[in-house]
């Protein structure tokens, strides 16, 4: 594995988050379709498998916000990696950027100026995990603001178990439209008031036909609520609800609800 | 019921849509999102001429990908974004020009629906449906303000039959989403009574 097989993969691994969605991603939202009775739930449904099959015919990116880069990277103990790693996910999101193109959506926090590139301070995100094994895994996840704006952290009382189903309501229900629903929702529990974030990020990771008891019972209970699809009234507000876990101080319960929009991209890829 | 709309609007245009409606419009339409409403507030303040004329104009909230290809400009991905970002600007804005429609998602608030009333629309587009929405742009015939970055510049675009759009806010003061966010409330009430 060179310098360049990294900077290429990260480039190729934007490409398809960015113009295909995974086939569980798009299994749900085909069923929320058949599901809706109401005619404007129906037709933005439409829009959106509609919108999906563009994308990856056209190979364009399916929604102009293509997202912050967020990068996962999952390093083998075995592997021994002789050159800077890092540089070479910044120059793939940089490749990326300018060939596929992506949108340049980072900018300084404050003086909001673009690069132009989504390069920036901590920009593009990269998180890093030592794993058994001797091969590396890249999984990128370009993150929409929509849903990132309306995501919530909160630091729970350890008496507050049981309404951690109602906080994820909450935040569902102060969204309404905003985050583009039918939504997916990372749910982090325990760990610190930081760590619970990433836990409800890397909760975003996983397969979305698959729920235990837990997460279908938030599920059902903010489908109840009916804000529908892009807010405008439905059966399917949230499409899957997702938790991890963390053990946590004694005195502590953070809970973390990361809001992703129905365009949940991710891809993944390994090196050896 | 269904509408094609051309622009400029007029306010015959407007005043026939109810919210619930389908529209699709086609003509030139002007994207703008938070930098480019805070720059034309600016401006206004400032009694500096704005670079189009919003007469009958329909303000798209959008922030496009755009690629250049030799020297023009095409829309690779162009759906809307969160209208409620610019809730506070709008009414400002629409208080010294005479737009009348505006493209978004996610709907606008109650001082909107205010701003709104005898005089323009708020249109839905699907959130995320870029590639599809990227299709109806015909061409791209300016960019102004383009130093605010990509996704922050105001876009002149040529579309054709932009759509479907569904009628979020009519010119007669009634909002789907009022609507459906007073079902919402009641229910959030009876669900959070169960904890």
């Amino acid at each position: 594995m060179e310098y360049d097989d990294v900077v290429d993969t990260v480039r190729e691994l934007f490409f398809r988050a960015e113009t295909q969605l995974g086939e569980d991603v798009v299994e749900v939202l085909r069923r929320a379709y058949e599901s809706e009775d109401n005619p404007v739930a129906r037709s933005n449904l439409e829009a959106i498998l509609r919108n999906i099959d563009a994308a990856s015919s056209l190979k364009v990116p399916m929604c102009q916000d293509t997202g912050i880069p967020v990068v996962f990277v999952e390093i083998g103990r075995e592997l021994c990696i002789e050159f800077d790693l890092k540089q070479a996910i910044r120059d793939g999101v940089e490749k990326a950027t300018e060939e596929i193109p992506l949108r340049p959506n980072a900018v300084h926090p404050l003086t909001r100026k673009n690069p132009g590139n989504n390069i920036g301070i901590h920009i593009p995100q990269i998180n890093i995990d030592l794993v058994d094994g001797d091969s590396l895994k890249l999984t990128v996840m370009p993150k929409g603001a929509g849903s990132e704006n309306v995501s919530a952290i909160r630091m729970m009382l350890p008496s507050e178990i049981e309404s951690i189903p109602r906080f994820a309501v909450e935040v569902v229900k102060n969204a309404m439209g905003k985050p583009c629903p039918p939504v997916f929702l990372g749910i982090g529990i325990g760990s610190t008031f930081d760590g619970a974030a990433k836990l409800a990020k890397k909760a975003l990771l996983r397969d979305v036909r698959e729920m235990d008891d837990f997460e279908k019972r938030i599920t059902d209970l903010a489908n109840e609520l009916g804000i529908g699809p892009m807010g405008l009234g439905g059966r399917t507000t949230v499409l899957g609800s997702f938790v991890e876990i963390g053990y946590c101080h004694t005195a502590s319960l953070p809970v973390a609800v990361n809001v992703q929009c129905w365009a949940n991209r991710r891809a993944s890829a390994i090196l050896r | 019921m269904e509408h094609i709309l051309e622009t400029p609007l007029r306010i015959d245009d407007i005043l026939s849509l109810k919210a619930g409606d389908i529209a699709y419009i086609s003509g030139e339409i002007f994207t703008a999102r938070d930098e480019a409403h805070l720059r034309a507030l600016k401006y206004m303040k400032e009694s500096k001429d704005l670079p189009v004329n919003f007469d009958g104009g329909v303000v798209y909230h959008c922030g496009p990908l755009m690629k250049k290809k030799g020297s023009e400009w095409v829309a690779v991905s162009a759906g809307p974004t969160t209208s409620a970002r610019m809730n506070s600007m709008t009414p400002k804005i629409l208080e010294r020009v005479n737009a009348m429609g505006i493209i978004g998602k996610g709907g606008m608030n109650k001082d909107v629906v205010e701003a709104l009333r005898n005089k323009g629309a708020y249109f839905a587009y699907t959130g995320g449906a870029g590639a599809l929405a990227a299709q109806k742009i015909k061409k791209v015939r300016d960019v102004y303000w383009d130093d605010l970055g990509m996704p922050e510049a105001l876009w002149v675009f040529e579309v054709d039959e932009f759509g479907p759009l569904t009628v979020g806010i009519d010119a007669h003061g009634r909002s789907i989403y009022q609507d459906v966010m007073e079902k919402i409330e009641r229910k959030y009430e009876e669900i959070i009574r169960r904890f």
